[in-house]
């Protein structure tokens, strides 16, 4: 036990300061993508709390990732609130306020109740975002037009680019390390198996003295804020927020990022995300049908891999080992 | 704001049911699959999509080849059927493989179809709308009080019921109706009565597949087919089946009227809301009887 744990310790280093390293050594366009990716990473964690840890499936993800990204583009543009910490701040706790009342009502159900009931939030955010002109931009979207001020520093006179790949990135990094840690504190705590136990068996759970729809509204709740999270640090990179981020199929994307490199592994959605990142551009650049392949990509994981990237190799390791 | 005038009123009521078979169809077909596989088809939004680009393809064929107008609504059912063998090919070649897993796996390899559909469109008619030669005033109009409607309206209302009735009469009297349903309701029992559930399946998912299909090529005398159009679509399918209840076909035609109806009103007294509005009530039915208006216990 203590030596697989030293393992991944090993290797979570080693992918750190590769990450670190980015910058420095990729073409500034990868660069772009790995931050867009570094991004992601809590909205997937987020997720798979709720998903892989408590076994309820939200279509309606993307109603927290843009909640983060209008209320990060609204403080600024209608406030100038300039300090990105309290914009990340800002951003879970209206994560908290919505995914209370929002998980309040959801997590009376489960299974393809609640993955109807989430989307269907998922939608009425959506047509929140498009009909409330004044505040949201409409069809249009917010555009953040100035940078944020990092741990009070104030990077202005970088432009634009310099700003996102060398303090924005690092800073992202900084975040995206402290909220990973929590989320694995969380999930390896007490509460994180009592969520697995009413995943595997809600009536054994409840037997057992749990509070099973209280648990549920915990993990939404903070699936809710890492998802929102996710979606603050998202917003300085598009500099663009748009409704599209709460319509179903951006739901749909964070569900496949998830699945692609495996719910069942704490770091499965992590390499998700980096992989559906990296192939969806290669792939979109290429070919402009990328769905035909996405779509048959996830097809082929859920008959074959259920358990995603991750679980393949895991899968290929043991083989060796065993050979 | 615009005054609701006796004459707006009649045209929103039948534009209202109009859409409300159109919407019927499409459900019906969720509502199929859903009853017997126990699946959340989301693929039947791209069926309709299909059937609509397939139907402007068929009928504009038909009529460069010197067929006359007048056959048009026949040509558009015909590319709706011809599109039956999407059925057993998808049931066979992907849900074949899923029915054994999670739920969530199952809503998610529909929603892998989806996607395929969605670029297999764009890949064989490209990105621009496509329109059909077949005018909507083909078969004339109809006059009431002081305003007048399409005939075509009333045959694609009328076709809607037609199929309506006839697949009531088919679940409820035919023999195949019936093992459809023994399969809904148990089974291992039906297996072991000697029904044969692979061959109810492939049943089940074709007649969803047709729906959907249908439903697309009858629309297309009304607006052009668009990329994206199955994805809008399912979108109120979807609020129809949670409003009717899961499985039910009956609540799926009454759904669909309300649905219907309340889209063409709210899209002229408030455009834009329309979405909200309905998913307000899909989110009000799931909290006050989540099995919905019409839906069995599950």
């Amino acid at each position: 036990m203590k030596k697989i744990l030293s393992g991944n310790l090993f290797f979570t280093l080693i992918l750190i300061a590769l990450l670190a390293l980015v910058p420095y050594i990729a073409p500034p366009f990868y660069v772009y993508l790995t931050l867009t990716s570094l991004a992601y990473i809590p909205v997937v964690i987020g997720f798979n709390i709720l998903f892989g840890y408590t076994g309820l499936l939200s279509f309606g993800h993307g109603l927290f990732l843009a909640l983060g990204m209008y209320t990060t583009a609204f403080l600024m543009r209608n406030y100038t609130m300039e300090n990105l910490e309290v914009l990340i701040l800002a951003s879970a706790l209206s994560a908290f306020i919505v995914g209370l009342g929002v998980g309040y009502i959801c997590v009376k159900y489960t299974r393809i109740y609640f993955a109807l009931l989430t989307l269907a939030f998922g939608m009425v955010f959506y047509t929140l975002l498009i009909k409330f002109t004044p505040i949201t931009g409409g069809d249009e979207g917010l555009r953040i037009t100035f940078k944020p001020l990092l741990l009070g520093l104030d990077f202005r006179y970088l432009p634009h680019l310099d700003f996102l790949f060398q303090p924005y990135y690092y800073y992202v990094l900084g975040i995206v390390i402290i909220l990973t840690v929590l989320a694995y504190i969380i999930v390896s705590s007490h509460f994180g198996l009592s969520l697995k136990a009413i995943k595997e068996n809600s009536e054994k759970a409840e037997a057992l003295g749990i509070n099973i729809k209280r648990f549920r509204l915990y993990s939404f709740v903070i699936s809710a804020i890492y998802t929102s999270i996710g979606g603050a640090l998202l917003a300085h990179i598009t500099s663009h927020v748009t409704p599209i981020f709460s319509y179903w199929t951006t739901s749909g994307e964070i569900v496949f990022m998830t699945l692609l490199g495996g719910f069942t592994n704490f770091f499965g959605p992590i390499i998700g995300v980096f992989v559906y990142t990296l192939l969806r551009d290669f792939i979109m650049s290429t070919i402009i049908y990328w769905r035909i392949l996405f779509g048959a990509a996830l097809l082929l994981i859920i008959i074959f891999v259920p358990g995603g990237i991750s679980e393949g190799l895991i899968r290929i390791y043991k083989h060796f080992k065993g050979a | 704001m615009a005054l609701l005038e006796p004459s707006t009123i009649t045209i929103l009521v039948l534009t209202g049911i109009f859409s409300s078979s159109i919407i019927f169809l499409i459900s019906a077909g969720l509502q199929i699959v859903f009853g017997i596989q126990r699946i959340l088809n989301l693929t039947v939004g791209s069926f309709y999509a299909i059937g609509a680009y397939v139907g402007i393809t068929f009928i504009n064929f038909f009529l460069k080849m010197g067929f006359s107008v007048v056959y048009g609504l026949l040509f558009l059912i015909l590319a709706g059927l011809s599109l039956s063998f999407l059925g057993p090919t998808i049931e066979r070649g992907v849900l074949n493989f899923v029915y054994k897993k999670e739920e969530a796996f199952q809503l998610l390899a529909t929603f892998g179809l989806v996607l395929i559909f969605e670029d297999m469109i764009k890949l064989i008619w490209g990105s621009y709308p496509q329109i059909s030669d077949f005018g909507i005033l083909t078969y004339g109009e109809f006059r009431f009080l002081d305003t007048s409607f399409p005939v075509y309206y009333f045959l694609v209302i009328i076709s809607a019921f037609l199929i309506a009735f006839l697949l009531e009469f088919f679940i409820k009297k035919t023999r195949q109706g019936k093992k459809m349903r023994s399969v809904a309701d148990d089974i291992e029992m039906s297996e072991g009565l000697g029904v044969k559930v692979r061959n109810i399946y492939i049943l089940s998912f074709t007649i969803g597949t047709v729906l959907g299909t249908l439903a697309g090529a009858l629309i297309i005398p009304v607006t052009a087919a668009v990329l994206g159009m199955g994805i809008e679509a399912i979108v109120l399918a979807f609020a129809v089946v949670v409003i009717a209840g899961l499985g039910s076909m009956r609540g799926a035609l009454l759904a669909s009227l309300i649905v219907g109806l309340l889209q063409a009103f709210i899209t002229f007294i408030f455009p834009e809301l329309t979405t909200f509005v309905i998913y307000l009530i899909v989110i009000a039915v799931l909290l006050i009887k989540p099995t919905g208006l019409m839906g069995k216990e599950i």
